[in-house]
C-alpha cells in the first residue's frame, strides 16, 4: 500500500503575543493558533479545512509548507519529515508544494509582468532550464489555466480578479506539484468567477493527479469541490471524514451549527429551516476554555465537557465531542430536497 | 402610493479613464413595510444605487432622475433637507460595521447624537433609549456595554449596534448594504434572523442589498437582479427561484454551489464588464448563451410578463426554457 502523500501527526503552532504592557523578563502569553491537528491524505484526493475565521485553518496551511515554525510531525510520502529541515533542505520539497492565495491581485507582484510571474518559481526551482525552455513552460502553464498567449507581457492591475487567480494558479502549476494549498482560492470572486475559478481547479486535478488541501469557509463549495473535510474552531479538530457522509450525517454540534446557518438558494427551504444556533461570541484565543473549546457556546455541554478534552471517536471518521450525535433539525432540513 | 418610488435612476462618476455608468435607468418602487433584496455581483451599481438614494455618492458622483419618498422628490436634495430624512425616516446599515463607526466615540456618544438630533432629547435620555435600543438587538449587559468604544465589540456584535443605531428613529426604510458580507456564516445567520424579527416587529420596509442570493431567498419578498447597472428581472421570490426567466439570472444560480444537493457548478463564461462609457446593448450579452444580432445595440426594456414580474431580454421565456430542456 502506498503511503499518504502527507500526513500532519500533531501540528501544533504557537505565538508569543508579548503586548506593550508586558515586561522583557516574563513569559509573553501563547496563543495556541493550531492545536494537535492530525490528517492523512491520499495522492489525487482532496482535503476540505473549514472553519470560522480564527479557527486556524490558514495558519495550518501556513505551517505545512514552513512558512510559519510549528511543532508535531509533517510525514511527507511515508518518508520525510518537513518540520526539522532547514530552508536549504526544504527547498527540494517546495516544487512539489504549492500554495495559491486568498487575493488574487495582492499575491501578484505589481511590477513583474505576468510572463515574469509565471516564470519565476522555474527560475528558483529548475535553475538549469534554458530561456527558450522556460518560455515554452510559461505559455504551456498559461494556456491550460485559460489565459491567452498574447497577454504574457501584461501586468496584473490590466486583468480582473478571477484572471488573477488563473496567474496565481499558473505560478503555482509551473513547476508540477504534487500537492497545491489553496487558501480561500474563490472568496474574493463573484459568483460567476467563482464557478469558473472551481471548474478550473477540478479539470487540472483531473488532469494532473493534482493532491489538494482547498481551505475555506465557505461549506457549500467545499461539498462541491472535497472528498474528505476537516472542521476546526479554535485551533482544534471538531469533526473529520468523507465528505457527502459528514454533511449528510453531521455528528458533532459545532458542524451542526456551521450547516444550519448556510443559506440555502431556496425561499422555501429557507422559510422552513431550524437555526442551530451558537450562544454568544467565540472566547479569546488567548484564554480559550477548558477541556472541550466549544462548551461555552454549546448546547448539549455538560460537565465533563470542562474537565476533560474530548478524544476522538472513529465511526468511520472523527468527531471530538462526549455528547455527539445525529440533530434531528439539520437533517430534517437537508433531506427535503 | 408607494413609499419610496425610484425611476429612471442614473448614476455617473467623473473619473479619468472616463465617464463610469455605474447605474442606468433603474426603476422599481418599494411598498411600506415589504422586504426587498437587491441582488447583483460586484459592479452591478447595486451599492451605488442606495447611495444614491441617500444622497451618499462620491464627490466625482452625479445622480440624475427621480427618487420620491411618500410622493415627495428627495433626489439631489440640499444637504440640510436630507439631513432630516437621514436615520430619522430612512436610515442605512453598511457593510463593514469598523470603518462605519467612529472608533473614537463611545458607542453611548454616537447614538445618543442621532437622538438628539432627530428627537430633541437630552443626553441622559438618549443615552437611556440608545441601551434600550441594545437590548433589543440582543446585545447582553446592554444598559453596561453602551459605554463602550466599537474596538471593544467583536464583529457580530459591532453589526448589532449599527443595526440598532440605524433603528434608533425608528424609520419607514432601512436600507442594508451587505450586512454580513464581514461575518461568519453562524453570526451572519443570527444578524439575518435578528434583522427579519425587527422588521416585522417594527413594521418597516427593509431593502437588502446583497451579492447572496441564499441570504435573499431566506430574507425576502421581492427581489431585483442586476447587472453591470441594469435591471435584468424582477419578482417575487419564490418564482425567481424556482423559475428564473432571465439568462443572467439562470446562469447565476446554476453557478451557485448548493449545500443541499450535489450537482456541478456551471459558470458563466467571460468577465464582468467594464463601465467605462456609455451603455450599448444588454450589458450581458458578451458572456450570454441566448444573445441574438439585437443585443449588442438595442438594451431590451424591462417588461412585466406576470403579475408583479418583469423581466429585459430580447428573447421569448419559451426559447430560453426549450435550450434548456
Amino acid at each position: 500500500m502506498t503511503p499518504p502523500l502527507i500526513e500532519a501527526r500533531d501540528v501544533r503552532v504557537t505565538f508569543d503575543i508579548r503586548r506593550a504592557s508586558d515586561l522583557p523578563w516574563t513569559e509573553p502569553p501563547k496563543l495556541r493558533a493550531v492545536n494537535g491537528v492530525s490528517f492523512k491524505l491520499e495522492q489525487g484526493k482532496t482535503l476540505g479545512i473549514v472553519g470560522e475565521s480564527g479557527c486556524g485553518k490558514s495558519t495550518l496551511a501556513r505551517a505545512l509548507i514552513q512558512m510559519l515554525p510549528a511543532e508535531g510531525e509533517i510525514i511527507w510520502q511515508g518518508k520525510t519529515d518537513l518540520l526539522p529541515l532547514s530552508p536549504r533542505q526544504m527547498l527540494k520539497y517546495r516544487s512539489d508544494i504549492q500554495m495559491i492565495f486568498q487575493d488574487p491581485l495582492a499575491s501578484l507582484d505589481p511590477r513583474m509582468t505576468v510572463g515574469e510571474i509565471i516564470a519565476e518559481p522555474l527560475r528558483t526551482h529548475r535553475p538549469k532550464m534554458g530561456r527558450k525552455e522556460r518560455k515554452e513552460k510559461v505559455r504551456e502553464v498559461m494556456e491550460k489555466v485559460g489565459l491567452l498567449p498574447n497577454q504574457i507581457n501584461r501586468y496584473p492591475h490590466e486583468f480582473s480578479g478571477g484572471q488573477c487567480q488563473r496567474i496565481g494558479i499558473a505560478r503555482a502549476l509551473v513547476v508540477e506539484p504534487k500537492l497545491l494549498i489553496c487558501d480561500e482560492p474563490v472568496s474574493a470572486l463573484d459568483v460567476s468567477i467563482q464557478a469558473q475559478v472551481i471548474a478550473l481547479l477540478e479539470d487540472l486535478r483531473r488532469d494532473l493527479g493534482l493532491t489538494i488541501i482547498f481551505i475555506a469557509h465557505d461549506l457549500s463549495v467545499v461539498r462541491h469541490v472535497c472528498d474528505e473535510v476537516m472542521v476546526l474552531y479554535l485551533g482544534q479538530m471538531m469533526e473529520a471524514g468523507a465528505t457527502e457522509k459528514l454533511f449528510a450525517e453531521p455528528q458533532h454540534p459545532y458542524t451542526q451549527a456551521l450547516l444550519s446557518a448556510v443559506p440555502i438558494p431556496d425561499p422555501e427551504i429557507e422559510r422552513n429551516k431550524v437555526l442551530i444556533a451558537l450562544e454568544g461570541d467565540l472566547p479569546s484565543p488567548l484564554n480559550p476554555p477548558s477541556g472541550c473549546p466549544l462548551r461555552t457556546r454549546c448546547p448539549r455541554a455538560s460537565e465533563i465537557c470542562a474537565t476533560t478534552p474530548p478524544t476522538e471517536e472513529v465511526a468511520e471518521r472523527q468527531v471530538f465531542c462526549h455528547h455527539h450525535g445525529p440533530a434531528a433539525e439539520v437533517q430534517a432540513v437537508l433531506s427535503e430536497s | 402610493m408607494p413609499l419610496l418610488e425610484v425611476n429612471d435612476l442614473n448614476v455617473r462618476f467623473a473619473t479619468q479613464e472616463g465617464e463610469v455608468h455605474a447605474v442606468n435607468g433603474v426603476s422599481f418602487a418599494l411598498e411600506r413595510g415589504e422586504a426587498l433584496g437587491i441582488v447583483g455581483e460586484s459592479g452591478s451599481g447595486k451599492s451605488q444605487l442606495s447611495f444614491s438614494i441617500l444622497g451618499l455618492l462620491a464627490a466625482n458622483g452625479k445622480a440624475s432622475g427621480s427618487v420620491k419618498f411618500e410622493g415627495r422628490e428627495i433626489l439631489n436634495l440640499p444637504e440640510p433637507e436630507l439631513n432630516k430624512l437621514r436615520a430619522d425616516r430612512i436610515s442605512m446599515v453598511f457593510q463593514d460595521p469598523m470603518t462605519a463607526l467612529n472608533p473614537y466615540m463611545r458607542i453611548s456618544d454616537q447614538m445618543a447624537e442621532v437622538l438628539m438630533l432627530h428627537k430633541g432629547l437630552s443626553k441622559r435620555a438618549a443615552v437611556a433609549e440608545a441601551a434600550q435600543m441594545l437590548e433589543l438587538v440582543k446585545i447582553p449587559d446592554a444598559k453596561n456595554r453602551v459605554r463602550l468604544f466599537p474596538h471593544e465589540f467583536s464583529g457580530g456584535m459591532r453589526q448589532r449596534v449599527m443595526i440598532a443605531m440605524a433603528l434608533l428613529c425608528k424609520p419607514d426604510v432601512l436600507i442594508a448594504d451587505e450586512p454580513t458580507t464581514a461575518l461568519d456564516v453562524t453570526v451572519q445567520a443570527q444578524i439575518m434572523d435578528l434583522l427579519g424579527e425587527l422588521r416585522r416587529e417594527l413594521g418597516m420596509a427593509t431593502v437588502l442589498i446583497t451579492h447572496d442570493l441564499g441570504v435573499v431567498a431566506g430574507f425576502c419578498e421581492r427581489a431585483i437582479v442586476m447587472y453591470g447597472g441594469q435591471v435584468m428581472e424582477q419578482s417575487p421570490v419564490d418564482p425567481l427561484f424556482a423559475n428564473p426567466t432571465h439568462p443572467y439570472t439562470k446562469g447565476l444560480l446554476a453557478a451557485l454551489p448548493r449545500l443541499d444537493a450535489d450537482r456541478a457548478m456551471t459558470p458563466i463564461r467571460g468577465n464582468p464588464p467594464n463601465m467605462t462609457g456609455a451603455p450599448k446593448g444588454c450589458p450581458f450579452c458578451p458572456r450570454c448563451d441566448f444573445v441574438e444580432e439585437a443585443c449588442a445595440d438595442v438594451m431590451p426594456p424591462l417588461a412585466e410578463f406576470a403579475p408583479g414580474r418583469a423581466r429585459a431580454c430580447h428573447r421569448s421565456i419559451e426559447t430560453i426554457e426549450e435550450a434548456a430542456a
